[in-house]
């Protein structure tokens, strides 16, 4: 079991960088998103930079018309508000009667609708009245000046949370978007030590109904969801904080918090951990021997650093050399914080030129960024690790933690593979 | 408001990225919020380059609106400056930025930078990249080039290749060595390669070839004008268009425009007899202006293919376009529409695309082998080996890429000759394809089975039915002339006023089309 360091990083202070910031808005969770909720379509309101953001993001896709789209603002639209408005409608009423499989339809403010201040708030009110109860509307930011990378998720469900239904009965809600494959994973690990009320935000559909109340008790997957924590939490439901479910110890302390929580025995929560954890163990330490004695450098995306930090440095033994974060929400990731020694940089928001000449100096075994900065810093001889990677691909709970290891070795037995060849 | 799924080109800021990436010591300082700096992976994934692109965002937040957005931008153009201590300066505003109006321009210009900067306006919610790329060239040159002494022996300049241009970097050694073949020298290639002083003595050449009108006409229009400089009207992608590019600079410098041409293989390749399935293949072409003119221009005189269609998506380029489509007998399809390039390629169900990527995914789905011709680009299209489109060596890349995704000619006979046997059935693609082929057949089989939305449409606007043995009859027909005989066989059939379709109208119309 994890044990919390006395000299950790939850009491370090925390570098405040405030300059060029190298990442995505929160408009690319709308690329998960819509994967995961299948009957909704995220309508953009916006300019063709978002919709090329979108494209870039996504890379190559091969349906023919994925479940979002961006309704671009024209000069038209800046010139008068109501006329926007108009035109959204119009928009909407279109794409509902080609879609008719739509059930849920988020309006997503950008930087040109907020800076332009249309009220998608009032847009979504209305249309909601027009087209209930076969489509509810509701909206959220994933601007860049309002939301970085995985927060667009984070807005997207506490928008959901003032509608969900009332319920008082004593259950668990898991909060965050997991592919298909792991939250059935993490269903059947709940369910096996006994715990069977478990409601999941997002649910992949709007027929299922998500409930809260006073004694939901809830639990979070991704470190990202700040404000859908405060929105649970003035629908009186309560948070459980736990280290982040990423490796075999992260699993375990995850569901060990709840376990306790649910009055679930010790000998039942090891009766249903000890296989998956004990497999877990074995993946880790065959991908993790590359791994083993390196650092490691954070650069800021997706608000995933410190858990995966934690699970790289207790788990892989690695040593951290900077761990920067675009937000640092302790009430989330302080238990990750708590199991990560002393010794890194831990910096919140960015000044990419500085960032960059503090990881040349340093120059880790490995560094974790951006798409941009990525190829740049391969030809300076640094091996890295696309951090986008990190949210696209499976990699919570034990039967993904051997992959999530191996996404960081990958990198550094190619550099090793291919010098071999070099040196041949 | 317009709703979009996919775009083929990004806002006008990426089209002034590309030329600053495309350059060296030029920086380009961009108001805009974190978001935005997506355009990044664009240069350093899709081109795999090996430098962040030279680009500052000043990455403002809601909080510094109506604060100090200006301020921000300031810091960031003098940290800027002095940190990459470029030659010279580009300043300019995102879609967001523009709104908020503060001015960059106006701003960087008081700040007594020791350097030039220019300063761009480019309307985002009106224009795209093209022009985005090509009013930046423009406004470089117009600020930096001055009329200096010509180069004692005949040199030109290449205009208008930039960072993430389609084969930009082949097309730029492959004209080097066809000019340097007829004695002519490259004074300055521009933007990409060059650097800000470059851009002064832009006038030193003796005339320029532009390369590509999307991204460098208006620059190459001024230099006419104001530095005396011709330039050259023809793009040379293509035998003619090749051999007609050297014509018209042997008219601008007097040389001879005869240069070495035995490397050329595209005329014989075209002319063998493997080739002679090739003969009226049904075309569609779409991509930015200037490769889907020259491409059709081959597909006809050099591939002996049919052109069904042809447009393309920058409508800075609609009137060129539709007059050539005329020349052709066709009306041009214009638009950025993705959607409505889709329903056109279902409706004339040709028998290969001539592409961009987005139509690739089309020709994917509707199982119509496709080739990419042109911009957006794609990580696929910066291949490593060297391969250009335009010149000779350009011709053979472009017959090579075309021929590619079809079937070639002595299989296509075999395939027909055998095709009851049970191992030799319509589901065995191209045989170069591996295991790709198997993946897609079954799609090229399910849109023959059930015709293809267009299709159907079509056959219901003619009011016409299939009686089941001709239906039977038709399934018969290898799947890749099945469309092509159905297509004939109803058009066929409503010349003669049939409204029912035997298996004696097939057979009739196939008669009638018999070439
Ligand atoms: S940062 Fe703003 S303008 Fe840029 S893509 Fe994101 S939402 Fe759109």
């Amino acid at each position: 079991m994890l044990k919390s360091n006395p000299t950790s990083c939850s009491n370090a202070p925390i570098l405040k960088e405030r300059g060029q910031r190298e990442v995505f808005c929160g408009l690319t969770s709308i690329i998960w998103l819509h994967r995961k909720m299948q009957d909704a379509f995220f309508l953009v309101v916006g300019s063709r930079t978002c919709a090329h953001l979108l494209q870039s993001a996504a890379g190559v896709m091969i349906f023919a018309e994925p479940r979002f789209g961006t309704a671009i603002l024209e000069e038209t639209d800046l010139a008068g508000l109501a006329d926007a408005q108009q035109e959204l409608d119009r928009e909407v009423e279109r794409l509902l009667s080609r879609r008719p499989d739509i059930r849920q339809l988020f309006l997503v403010g950008s930087c040109p609708s907020e800076v332009i201040k249309l009220d998608l708030a009032k847009a979504a009110q209305r249309l909601s009245q027009l087209y209930a109860p076969s489509v509810r509307v509701l909206n959220f930011t994933g601007s860049g000046i309002e939301t970085t990378f995985t927060q667009g998720e984070d807005e997207c469900l506490a928008s959901m949370v003032p509608v969900l239904n009332e319920s008082g009965q004593k259950q668990l809600l898991v909060i965050g978007a997991l592919p298909d494959v792991v939250e059935d994973q993490m269903r059947n690990l709940l369910s096996a030590m006994g715990i069977n009320d478990v409601a999941v935000l997002p649910a992949t559909s709007a027929k299922h109904a998500v409930t809260v109340g006073k004694n939901t008790i809830f639990v979070a997957t991704q470190p990202f969801l700040g404000e859908t924590h405060s929105a649970l939490e003035r629908r009186g439901a309560r948070h459980l904080p736990a280290p982040f479910p990423f490796g075999a110890e992260g699993t375990t302390a995850w569901l060990n918090v709840i376990a306790t929580e649910f009055g679930i025995s010790n000998e039942r929560f090891e009766q249903v951990v000890s296989a998956p954890r004990a497999r877990a163990r074995k993946a880790i330490s065959q991908a993790s021997e590359v791994l083993s004695g390196k650092s490691v450098f954070f650069f800021p995306d997706s608000q995933l650093e410190i858990p995966l930090a934690r699970f790289l440095v207790a788990e892989c033994g690695m040593t951290a050399i900077e761990i920067g974060a675009p937000f640092i929400h302790k009430g989330l990731v302080g238990p990750d914080l708590d199991l990560i020694p002393e010794g890194p940089v831990i910096s919140e928001g960015q000044d990419v030129d500085l960032q960059l000449d503090r990881v040349l100096k340093a120059r880790p075994d490995l560094t974790v960024c951006g798409l941009g900065l990525a190829n740049p810093l391969e030809a300076k001889g640094l091996t890295t690790k696309w951090a986008i990677e990190l949210v696209f691909t499976p990699v919570h709970f034990y039967e993904q933690a051997g992959d999530l290891a191996g996404l960081f070795s990958r990198p550094l037995r190619r550099r090793a593979a291919l010098s071999r060849e070099a040196a041949a | 408001m317009k709703l979009t799924v996919w775009t083929y080109e990004g806002p006008p800021h990426v089209g002034a990225m590309r030329v600053a990436t495309g350059m060296t010591n030029l920086h380009y300082v961009l108001h805009a919020p974190q978001g935005d700096t997506y355009a990044d992976l664009l240069f350093t994934m899709i081109e795999r380059r090996n430098h962040r692109p030279p680009v500052t965002y000043t990455t403002f937040q809601a909080r510094d609106l109506g604060s100090d957005t200006a301020n921000l931008f300031k810091t960031a153009c003098q940290d800027a400056y002095e940190r990459f201590k470029p030659e010279a300066i580009l300043v300019g505003a995102s879609c967001t930025a523009e709104l908020i109006q503060d001015d960059p321009g106006g701003m960087a210009e008081n700040m007594g930078l020791e350097v030039p900067v220019i300063a761009l306006e480019l309307p985002s919610y009106q224009r795209k990249e093209n022009y985005g790329a090509d009013e930046t060239f423009f406004q470089l040159v117009r600020a930096l080039a001055r009329p200096v002494e010509k180069t004692a022996q005949i040199t030109c300049n290449l205009i208008g290749p930039t960072a993430l241009g389609f084969r930009h970097r082949d097309d730029i050694d492959e004209l080097s060595g066809l000019l340097s073949d007829m004695g002519v020298s490259v004074n300055v290639v521009a933007p990409m390669g060059s650097t800000p002083s470059d851009i002064k003595r832009l006038g030193a050449a003796h005339f320029n070839v532009l390369m590509y009108p999307e991204t460098g006409e208006t620059a190459a229009r001024w230099m006419e004008r104001d530095l005396g400089l011709p330039y050259t009207k023809v793009v040379p992608i293509g035998v003619g268009a090749t051999r007609d590019f050297l014509n018209e600079v042997s008219q601008i410098t007097g040389l001879s425009p005869v240069v070495d041409d035995t490397r050329l293989r595209l005329p014989w390749y075209s002319a063998s007899v493997d080739s002679t399935y090739l003969t009226g293949k049904r075309v569609f072409i779409f991509g930015d202006g200037t490769h889907a003119m020259t491409a059709a221009r081959i597909a006809r005189d050099e591939m002996g293919f049919e052109v069904v269609g042809i447009g393309c998506y920058n409508r800075e380029m609609a009137r060129p376009v539709r007059a050539l489509a005329k020349s052709f007998g066709l009306e041009a399809l214009i638009t950025d529409d993705y959607l409505e390039v889709e329903r056109c390629i279902e409706n004339l169900s040709p028998e290969m695309i001539l592409g961009t990527q987005m139509e690739r995914h089309i020709g994917k789905r509707l199982g119509i082998p496709c080739a990419v011709i042109s911009a957006p680009v794609h990580v696929q299209d910066f291949p490593s080996r060297y391969s250009p489109q335009m010149g000779f060596e350009g011709a053979n890349v472009i017959f090579d890429t075309w021929v590619h995704p079809l079937v070639m000619g002595l299989e296509e006979h075999l395939l027909h000759m055998f095709r009851d046997d049970f191992e030799f059935n319509d589901e065995a693609g191209p045989s170069h394809h591996g295991g790709h082929a198997a993946q897609r057949a079954p799609s090229v089989d399910s849109v023959d089975l059930e015709p293809t939305k267009g299709l159907e449409l079509q056959s219901q606007s003619l009011e016409m039915t299939w009686l089941s043995d001709a239906e039977k009859e038709l399934k018969k027909i290898p799947f890749f002339v099945r469309g092509k005989a159905r297509r004939n066989t109803e058009t066929y059939a409503l010349t003669q006023g049939v409204k029912k379709i035997s298996v004696d109208t097939l057979y009739e119309a196939k008669a009638h089309y018999a070439r």
